[in-house]
């Protein structure tokens, strides 16, 4: 016969079976997360308990930085404000030319009957603080979905490109930085027009241009500029400076290291552009020439 | 009380009894020093509070806490770190699990002897996280990563200081 307990010792489910409960209950989480993202709204769900946590968290942050502005010295106004009257002016020249820029090229794409650059918006943010999760490089925006900040929008400053927005709750946004490891950025080269993948390494600082023969055309000191080819970043931002090139003909890739641009630990503030005009429907392959699909997204190499 | 080195403390002084809501309250003051905007080496070295918090009431009140504060806890952290969905659920389950299997042994033991275990079990519970992250494609950041461990450890005795403070009878001023 089967010995049972008296009720009064009763203690509910062994601790064994209580922990594979909840370990099996967060693995199916985890699961669900990593693979198919199944957990976004439920993330918003739990974003929106924890924001006035978080609020008052950042209280004493916000007093001392508060008192230490209070005590600005009259010599460092004195000269950021000089700083910005100079910037000021030399950007109101560039714009001055820019406008004749932009008449002369809306003519001349509407003579080539090409299509028409989208206007963009932009949403100026502050950054709240950089992410806890040590294994990625993010930062938190204080502008969110009741901003009209978009998933996927590219975050610049006032040198270059900072990253992409890569989660948007409502009132703040997570924005993965390019020196982040998943984050890969198409660049072209200036000088010379080249294309390339920039991928983050993990930490600030430095960045790998990975996939490009070892007898490239690249130089110490080209710059690289979005490319505009992907649909997520515009045309033309700044991302990066070549700072080391190592070619070694024993690997079929040279080794290309650059240093970004932008500093997201330099200043407070940045813009989030507006998400771009959708591009047109990639061409459907045909049955009959039907290749073997190329691995955009491989991360192997480099 | 008496003041000297923390190997003197006894864990097993007379305390008043806890009230759950002295152990929310705790939980939630640890979830806000988690919550801090902290950046550079000083996020780096933090401890995990709720981590530290959880483990403190598995090991010396675990018939009053289980696994499921420890798991709501680790489904926030993992919302405020913007880390995986269910990571920390799963390394403070595992974590209330150790807590609560050894609580009879580490509490036989004085504050320092203590830390031992705690670091060791905090030390699990990162390694948790990061076999998670691995198996996810992420990559260990840096042998810096289980620095939080180390100064969770060593926080253990100002954690026991802090938790019992509220909870030591006062003195009866008719009682001289």
């Amino acid at each position: 016969m089967e010995y049972t307990p008296p009720p009064f010792f009763k203690r509910g489910p062994s601790l064994l079976t209580r922990l594979s409960f909840f370990a099996a209950l967060s693995l199916i989480l985890l699961y669900a997360d990593a693979r198919f993202h199944y957990m976004e709204s439920m993330r918003k769900v739990v974003a929106v308990v924890l924001y006035p946590l978080q609020q008052l968290a950042s209280v004493p942050g916000e007093l001392g930085s508060r008192v230490s502005n209070f005590f600005v010295t009259q010599s460092s106004l004195q000269r950021d404000n000089e700083r910005l009257a100079r910037d000021n002016f030399l950007n109101a020249g560039l714009l001055q030319t820019q406008q004749a820029l932009i008449a002369e090229n809306l003519h001349l794409r509407a003579l080539l009957e090409m299509q028409e650059r989208v206007e963009q918006s932009s949403v100026a943010a502050e950054v709240l603080y950089f992410g806890r999760d040590p294994f990625g490089r993010k930062v938190i925006l204080d502008k969110g979905q009741m901003q009209d900040i978009e998933e996927g929008a590219a975050v610049v400053d006032d040198t270059g490109l900072i990253g992409q927005v890569s989660r948007v709750y409502p009132w703040t946004s997570e924005v993965a930085l390019i020196s982040d490891r998943e984050q890969v950025v198409p660049v072209q080269i200036v000088r010379n027009g080249l294309r390339a993948v920039l991928f983050g390494v993990g930490y600030d600082g430095a960045l790998d241009l990975r996939f490009m023969p070892v007898n490239a055309e690249i130089e110490n000191g080209d710059v690289l500029v979005t490319s505009g080819i992907d649909g997520v970043y515009p045309a033309g931002l700044p991302v990066a400076v070549v700072s080391n090139i190592e070619r070694n003909a024993a690997y079929p890739f040279a080794r290309i290291t650059c240093t970004p641009t932008a500093g997201v630990n330099r200043y407070k503030q940045v813009l989030v552009l507006s998400r771009l005009a959708p591009l047109p429907d990639y061409p459907q392959a045909t049955e009959s020439s039907k290749p073997v699909k190329p691995r955009a997204k491989s991360r192997k190499g480099g | 009380m008496r003041i000297g080195g923390f190997g003197h403390i006894s864990s097993e002084e007379i305390l008043l009894p806890v009230r759950p809501a002295y152990i929310a309250l705790t939980l939630l003051g640890a979830l806000m020093l988690n919550l801090l905007p902290l950046t550079g080496w000083v996020l780096a070295v933090r401890p995990d509070f709720v981590a530290l918090a959880l483990l403190y009431w598995g090991i010396h009140q675990p018939r009053k806490i289980g696994f499921f504060p420890a798991w709501l806890l680790g489904l926030a952290m993992d919302v405020a770190d913007g880390s995986l969905f269910g990571q920390h659920a799963l390394a403070y389950s595992a974590m209330m699990f150790a807590a609560i299997f050894l609580h009879r042994r580490v509490s036989m033991f004085d504050l320092r002897h203590q830390m031992l275990h705690v670091l060791v079990i905090l030390l699990a519970m990162q390694l948790i996280v990061l076999g998670v992250r691995e198996a996810a494609g992420g990559e260990l950041p840096g042998w810096w990563y289980f620095l939080s461990s180390a100064t969770g450890a060593l926080l253990w005795p100002v954690t026991h200081v802090v938790f019992t403070a509220p909870l030591r009878p006062r003195h009866d001023p008719d009682d001289v």
